[in-house]
């Protein structure tokens, strides 16, 4: 071990342990002390770690994805390091790889499950040189911090490109602009996909993002839908069409409380996974789940025993109980996403109060148009009163104004504690608040909650 | 009264909730008992001048920009222009703005020719101008606060033909240099403002509902006032918020 590595470490333990005392979680500022002093110290900590690292991202559903396929690690009696706390730029993965690592530069674990922010992936995959990448999805995202849709593809092609040739791709088939991507694969291709036209259909959806063939340019034709621009998919011009998923789901069906069962067939034998997560974008993080692990090597029982007991992640549908009621806590991000989980709402009981709580700051991402391209119109015919927090509160009073939900419903509360206040008296009287909250806000909510003792602080999730 | 807006190109060039725009137009219209009737035109389509009374144009990638100037070379562009000089109301934002100009130049070099409904061209420039605008309107003798977001490497010239929509105050508009922002030609506006620009902007709404409706019946007809107490709201709250405290500006490559 070189003595720059030990004392980049040795820096990173101390800063990542003062930010913890000044209660700022230390998830990234050891990254950036630890990378300053030594550029290669990721690549000499995953070199050491047996089963290497594997890289997980996309626009939706990673931190599930990663979070399941690490407890599939644990199942299988590994010690996975994980990136936890939402902490997917470089510099978090640098300070998580740190804490797992010993003064003396041993990794304390067997294998690093990364969740990496989309435009990250070339700066994390030659750092730590990971042994799987897996992409799940792109959709149009915070588009004011990245630009459009097509420079994320690009971004990620550099990536793949730089892969070793060793490496495993997992993508999701169901994703033109993904799956196009195996086309720049250095080596072995896994690709995944649901094959049950119980669910979606036969249109795309208004929210879809993009229509056009990424080998031709031509328009794409789809025969189906499942949600955005997932779904099955060819191009007339080119011929270029959905590979056939080596992982796929046959059989999706949707159960009372919130469940989903799948029929997941792989190498010609198929099994019954049940997940315990509403809504078509969590079987699509659970199969995705399943491919990773199983690609990994770690044992499929495994992967299906911590799919069934999965337990949500922090801020995605999260569940806090208080008093006699609850509070669940869904982030939302995207039109994609928000129009999924306001389908799994409309699945279940309804609540008694929504809160939505939409912030505009540079993690949010400070343009919200995309709050146009989600179908509040749903919400329209249905009773609870909503409450409309954070910097951009009037701003989604008026979009719920012209979705047609009557105005009387609406309250406009722009400081997020009153919001907060408000929530845990209709919660407390034992009511069910469903909230929706954009990433900042998440984190504010979460800590006015905490500052109430309703929940934890987040890094020790 | 019944009118009919086409939606240009709403398949490809959709970026950035300009589906709110549409939304918009149509509350707008129903809260006062007219019909509005949408009309999606995509590539291969032809648009009919004579039962066109407002077009929307939205943004779009750069890929999806070359198929649809493609198209509009093979007569669309003229139909729309027909229209417009038949006192038809448009309203164009960002991608489709610039391809109603005379031309788009890509980082690359490449040309993109527009149908020059505008006097103006569009370069591409080195980084995006990404970040809230506010911007002084004068229209029809009225002046108003422009408020939205704007999203673009794009940076574009007017000509003498046209005049500006409006003077920006907070951000950068149509290329960052001469504090102009988008455009006007009789009946038809261009603009760099995403936001959807119409539901926090309600007058440039009904603007374009009155121009449609005096083509359609041939003279002014009278636009019954709403109450627009939310649009107010949520147009004063970001207002002054970027008045007191300036942007927050993020620049992408």
């Amino acid at each position: 071990m070189s003595v720059r590595l030990y004392l980049a470490l040795a820096a990173g333990h101390l800063t990542g342990a003062l930010s913890r005392r000044l209660g700022s979680g230390g998830t990234v500022l050891p990254g950036h002390v630890v990378s300053r002093l030594d550029p290669g110290a990721l690549r000499h900590i995953v070199a050491q770690i047996r089963l290497g690292a594997a890289i997980i991202s996309g626009t939706n559903g990673k931190t599930t994805t990663a979070r399941m396929v690490s407890q599939a690690a644990t199942s299988a009696g590994l010690r996975p390091i994980a990136n936890r706390s939402g902490s997917n730029l470089t510099s978090g993965i640098v300070a998580a790889a740190v804490a797992h690592t010993s003064l003396v530069g041993r990794p304390l674990g067997d294998v690093a499950i990364l969740e990496v922010d989309e435009a990250h992936v070339p700066a994390v995959v030659d750092a730590a040189n990971p042994r799987l990448l897996a992409l799940t999805n792109v959709f149009r995202d915070q588009l004011d911090r990245y630009g459009e849709v097509d420079l994320i593809a690009a971004t990620w092609r550099i990536a793949i490109e730089r892969l070793d040739p060793s490496a495993v791709l997992v993508l999701n088939a169901d994703d033109p602009i993904v799956a196009h991507l195996r086309e720049a694969a250095p080596g072995r291709v896994v690709t995944y996909g649901v094959n049950d036209e119980a669910v979606g259909s036969p249109t795309l959806p208004h929210e879809a993002d993009k229509r056009l063939c990424p080998a031709c340019g031509a328009r794409l034709r789809y025969t189906w839908s499942y949600y955005g621009h997932i779904g099955h998919y060819a191009c007339a011009a080119c011929g270029w069409q959905r590979p056939a998923p080596d992982v796929a789901v046959t059989q999706l069906a949707f159960r009372a409380g919130g469940t989903t069962e799948l029929t997941v067939e792989q190498g010609g034998t198929s099994r019954r996974i049940r997940v315990p997560l509403p809504g078509l974008y969590n079987a699509y993080n659970a199969l995705a789940a399943f491919a990773i692990t199983t690609t990994l090597g770690i044992a499929e029982s495994a992967a299906i025993a911590a799919i069934e007991s999965f337990s949500a992640v922090f801020g995605r549908q999260e569940r806090v109980a208080v008093g006699s009621g609850e509070l669940t806590l869904a982030l939302v991000k995207n039109p994609v996403g928000f129009n999924q989980v306001l389908q799994a709402l409309a699945m279940g009981e309804p609540p008694d109060l929504i809160v939505i709580a939409i912030n505009d700051l540079f993690a949010d991402g400070t343009d919200v148009s995309w709050l146009w391209d989600v179908d509040f119109e749903v919400l329209a015919e249905s009773e609870p009163r909503i409450l409309c927090t954070g910097l951009r509160a009037h701003d989604m009073a008026l979009r719920l104004k012209y979705a047609g939900v009557a105005e009387e419903r609406v309250v406009v509360e722009p400081p997020l504690g009153a919001a907060v206040e408000a929530a845990l008296t209709t919660a407390r009287a034992g009511g069910h608040v469903a909230a929706f909250p954009t990433y900042t806000a998440m984190l504010q909510m979460r800590g006015e909650l905490q500052r109430r003792g309703c929940v934890a602080p987040f890094w020790e999730d | 009264m019944r009118l009919r807006l086409v939606h240009l190109y709403g398949d490809l060039m959709n970026l950035y909730g300009d589906r709110g725009n549409i939304i918009a137009l149509q509350r707008r219209c129903a809260w006062r008992g007219i019909e509005l009737q949408v009309v999606d035109v995509t590539a291969g389509d032809r648009i009919d001048p004579a039962t066109s009374d407002l077009f929307f144009f939205g943004g779009g990638q750069d890929r999806e920009q070359s198929t649809v100037s493609e198209d509009l070379a093979l007569g669309n562009g003229e139909a729309i222009e027909e229209a417009v000089h038949e006192g038809a109301a448009l309203l164009s934002v960002c991608g489709g703005y610039q391809l109603l100009g005379r031309y788009f130049r890509t980082a690359e070099g490449t040309e993109i020719p527009g149908t020059a409904l505008f006097d103006a061209y569009t370069v591409a420039g080195p980084d995006r101008n990404v970040g809230n605008v506010v911007a002084e309107s004068e229209l029809d003798g009225g002046r108003y606060t422009l408020i939205g977001f704007e999203n673009h490497s794009g940076r574009t010239y007017l000509g003498s033909g046209v005049e500006p929509l409006a003077r920006v105050q907070v951000g950068r508009g149509n290329n960052g240099e001469d504090r102009l922002e988008g455009c006007r030609s009789g009946t038809a506006i261009g603009t760099y403002l995403h936001g959807p620009i119409l539901p926090k902007n309600p007058w440039l709404t009904d603007w374009l509902i009155a121009t449609a409706l005096h083509r359609r019946a041939g003279e002014d007809v009278p636009l019954p006032p709403l109450d627009d107490g939310r649009e107010t709201a949520a147009h004063d709250a970001m207002v002054e918020r970027i008045l007191r405290r300036g942007n927050v500006r993020t620049s992408i490559r």
